[in-house]
């Protein structure tokens, strides 16, 4: 086993970290892409959880690591439509600042 | 005590995690924070195979560090000069939300720190690509298949929709 | 249910014309519009003709009394079981020969208007309230309970409103409109608190279980009293206040003599011959009740009728709108309807009011409606409705003529016409019951009498005026109701109503009272004398008299300033020292109130306003932090 010796708090404690990283940053970034990228740490840090808890606790199911899995499927959906909605705003606005961009219709 | 170097590795992948996702959020330059979340990227991957699941470190590697980020660093590149430093955060909002953060952490770890997890006496089970394929395509009370195809559907929406929200406007007034 | 369940048809039918003309008439041609809406009110009259005929003479009588008969009736409300509002058809003796009257005058009304309204504006729309009111006033009479009855009496009211405002470019029409609803809804008040009184202690609003001689719930509701009164007196009272209301009965009749600014045919619909009786109705409807239980309230009847009659009869002999002295004359003789109800007993012989008053009512709305109508001939063919302007038109306008003055020696009271067979009943009731009452009676035939011929002779003989074309004899579709009329006006008195309308249903035996009818013809003959000297030739006479009796005679003209009584006690005393104090708290502490709410919102709204940045990030921030501070009281709270 590859774990052993490592107990379930400390994968545990590393995507907590990772997770309030992304929080910090969805709060201060102004650029829209570098919160995109805040996002995606987020999204990490709760596959991370998935995967941890199910191989810890229920080792003979496979629901949390299907449940990653989707989820990266999303996460890379995601950041698709995202990109193309930074690339839209980019061409109306000039900018991606996301203080700069406070009107819906243009 | 001696260190096993299971845990070796765990510590170099933790460390990595923790260093560069901080960065990732606090670098001046844009590139170089895209830099920064393929390497925290990466190193979960490590963790993955870690935990054994070696398909999860593969897509996590192919689309993760594959595709997203190299989507992101396009992205910027198309919208940003490379050499563009941001301006410093203002300290009023950093200090705040480093405050909600630092305070939403502990509150997180310490009540991590305090559960007792049930430690599981289960027989850990093989995870192979076998094992993956067909649970993805079955309809038994173990399958995916249905979130499977909800997944491709939404996919398809997403192509579909990106290429509409991206596309130039041909009329414009 | 019995045979006569089609009898539902008879409201229904101007209803659906009401609705029909309403919404499509403004596409049709007038003169289809008002052929469509006459014949709808003649299906209805031929259906109550034939009512009337199954109900006297074919099955409405069981062992000689005529029943109440239940043809139709439906829970419209249930609220409980004990409290539910019913639609529905009740037929016995009044009932029925209303809804003769209402039909008869009714289409007479329809037809003559056909003529008269003919090239003004808003034809359809005179047909098509002609219909509802015909609707309104005959599901009045035929229901069942006193709610139906309230509903449809407001009804009534509505279309009376609607159509006194007929021409709602005239300013006057629009304030006598609302004169009208207004004296009549405050009279309604009275009314509806009658009947929540009365359904309040005897639990029912149903007539028969109401009138039903020596009924159990009203003998325990007599019972109660209220400041040494009964409660069913009391009630009786507030309910016959909406009558009086709709009867114009002193003091709530100022607003009948305004109403005469609606069509002429108008006025002889709902002001002469059935609406304004819908009070008479209402007291003959609750007759039992009044009579075996509320006496005193009876007596309220007979003397609010007495006084009003001789009221309205001084006024009438100095009015010189022609309209407005037939409106007094119709509340004199509404008065004596009154009275007559008020005078009377019941069952039997001592009933002989209740049938005089219903009889006078029934030829009453034929001579009346025909002087109505006559009325409007004249007024088409002058353009002017004063007394002033007319006069030698017997050459021009010969059927009116003849028709009018047999109208006027019907109401006169002269022998062998039919007002001298109903008013000499009542007459005679009057002598049996209150000597006082009997001569106020007698002294109003007598006035009655000399101002019917003051205008007859005003309008028909006297000077000839110059007018601005020649009059002429108006259409035949005006003159046949006229000539109706005249002949039921004739013929009406020779019903032997005391076999057929009685106050318990049995007939009984009526029969004139010589003494009586001789020394009311001969007070009639008198009344008419005098005004065959008086105005039959232009003479100083009349002028002579008003300077003698100068201070009546401005009274009387000025209609004994009961207007100005109103005005007087609505604007100095009611607006002055209770409308405008409320008027004030409302604006200066209610309204204010509300305008300090408003007030504080948005104060408080401008200055949280900056919160609504905009800004995503700060959303995100008061959100995770709000999050953050649950989950800490939350573990401060329950992990302990």
């Amino acid at each position: 086993m590859l774990t052993s010796g490592i107990p379930m708090e400390a994968f545990l404690v590393v995507s907590t970290v990772m997770f309030f990283a992304g929080v910090y940053g969805f709060l201060t970034r102004r650029n829209l892409i570098t919160i995109l990228m805040s996002v995606e740490l987020i999204l990490n840090s709760v596959n991370i959880n998935f995967l941890v808890f199910n191989r810890f606790l229920y080792p003979n199911h496979l629901q949390g690591h299907f449940f990653s899995l989707f989820i990266i499927a999303i996460a890379a959906a995601e950041a698709a439509v995202a990109i193309a909605i930074i690339i839209n705003i980019y061409r109306h606005f000039n900018t991606i600042n996301v203080e700069n961009v406070d009107k819906m219709k243009h | 005590m001696e260190i096993t170097v299971h845990q070796l590795m765990f510590g170099l992948f933790s460390a990595l995690i923790l260093v560069f996702s901080v960065l990732t959020v606090t670098t001046r330059r844009i590139l170089r924070a895209a830099t920064f979340l393929l390497l925290v990227l990466v190193s979960t991957a490590g963790l993955y195979f870690m935990l054994s699941y070696e398909f999860m470190a593969a897509v996590q590697l192919t689309l993760y560090a594959g595709g997203i980020v190299v989507l992101i660093i396009f992205s910027i590149l198309l919208t940003s000069h490379i050499s563009q430093k941001f301006e410093p955060v203002g300290w009023k909002k950093a200090y705040f939300s480093a405050l909600a953060a630092v305070a939403g952490a502990i509150l997180c770890i310490t009540s991590i720190l305090q559960h007792q997890f049930q430690a599981t006496t289960q027989a850990a089970q093989e995870v192979d690509m076998k094992l993956i394929g067909r649970s993805m395509l079955s309809t038994d009370r173990d399958g995916y298949v249905l979130p499977f195809e909800v997944i491709s559907i939404l996919l398809l929406a997403a192509m579909v929709g990106s290429i509409v929200v991206a596309k130039r406007k041909k009329l414009k007034e | 249910m019995s045979g006569f369940s089609y009898t539902v048809l008879i409201p229904i039918i101007p209803l659906l014309m009401f609705l029909f003309l309403g919404l499509t008439g403004h596409k049709m041609k007038p003169a289809i519009a008002g052929l469509i809406g006459t014949t709808g009110l003649f299906i209805s009259t031929i259906v109550s003709y034939f009512t009337a005929y199954q109900y006297f003479f074919v099955s409405g009588k069981v062992e000689g009394v005529y029943q109440k008969i239940i043809a139709f009736n439906t829970v419209w409300l249930k609220l409980s079981d004990k409290l539910h509002i019913d639609l529905g058809v009740l037929l016995d003796p009044i009932s029925v020969m209303m809804l003769v009257v209402i039909t008869t005058v009714s289409l007479m009304v329809h037809i003559y208007s056909n003529g008269y309204m003919k090239g003004e504006r808003g034809f359809h729309r005179f047909f098509a309230f002609l219909s509802l009111f015909s609707f309104s006033m005959l599901g009045l009479v035929l229901a069942t309970n006193i709610f139906q009855m309230y509903i449809f009496w407001e009804l009534v009211g509505v279309s009376s409103f609607l159509l006194i405002s007929f021409y709602y470019e005239k300013p006057s029409a629009i304030k006598a409109g609302k004169k009208a609803f207004i004296v009549t809804r405050f009279a309604d008040l009275g009314f509806l608190l009658g009947i929540l009184l009365l359904s309040y202690f005897t639990e029912t609003f149903d007539f028969v279980t109401l009138t039903t001689p020596g009924a159990p719930m009203i003998a325990q509701a007599a019972g109660v009293t209220f400041m040494g009164f009964s409660v069913v007196s009391i009630a009786l009272v507030l309910i016959f206040m909406g009558g009086a209301g709709k009867s114009a009965m002193f003091p709530l009749h100022i607003w009948l003599p305004d109403a005469m600014e609606g069509p002429t045919p108008v006025s002889a619909l709902i002001h002469a011959a059935t609406m304004v009786v819908a009070g008479v109705y209402l007291v003959a409807r609750m007759f039992p009740v009044f009579a075996l239980t509320a006496p005193d309230a009876l007596t309220v009847v007979a003397y609010v009728g007495g006084f009003s009659s001789l009221f309205a009869a001084v006024i009438a002999c100095t009015q010189n709108d022609i309209k407005r002295v037939l409106a007094y004359s119709t509340m004199s003789q509404i008065g004596y309807m009154m009275l007559a109800l008020g005078v009377s007993g019941y069952g039997g012989h001592d009933g002989l009011g209740f049938m005089a008053s219903n009889f006078h009512l029934f030829t009453h709305a034929m001579f009346k409606a025909l002087l109505f109508l006559g009325a409007g001939s004249i007024i088409h063919a002058v353009h002017s409705n004063l007394m002033t302007e007319m006069g030698g038109l017997r050459k021009y306008l010969p059927i009116t003529h003849i028709t009018f003055l047999i109208a006027c020696l019907t109401i006169a009271g002269v022998p062998f016409l039919s007002g001298f067979f109903s008013k000499d009943e009542i007459l005679t009731a009057a002598y049996h019951h209150n000597k006082i009452l009997f001569f106020v009676e007698y002294a109003v035939a007598g006035l009655t009498a000399f101002y019917m011929f003051r205008l007859y002779f005003n309008i028909f003989w006297g000077e000839e005026r110059h007018y601005h074309h020649t009059p002429h004899e108006s259409p035949l579709v005006m003159t046949i109701p006229l000539m109706f009329l005249a002949v039921a006006s004739i013929f009406a008195g020779y019903i032997p109503f005391s076999s057929l309308v009685t106050s318990d249903g049995a007939p009984f035996e009526a029969h004139i009272e010589m003494p009586i009818a001789a020394a009311s013809v001969g007070i009639g003959l008198l009344g008419i004398i005098i005004a065959w000297f008086m105005y039959k030739k232009p003479k100083a006479a009349p002028d002579k008299m008003a300077s003698t009796f100068k201070h009546l005679y401005k009274w009387s003209y000025n209609k004994f300033y009961m207007d100005e009584v109103y005005l007087f006690v609505t604007k100095k005393i009611i607006f002055a020292y209770i409308s405008r104090p409320v008027a004030w708290f409302d604006r200066h502490i209610v309204d204010a109130t509300m305008n300090g709410f408003a007030w504080a919102a948005n104060y408080a709204s401008f200055h949280i306003r900056d919160l609504q940045s905009g800004q995503l990030q700060k959303y995100a921030f008061v959100f995770i932090s709000s999050v953050i501070v649950l989950a800490l009281s939350f573990v401060y709270f329950f992990m302990n």
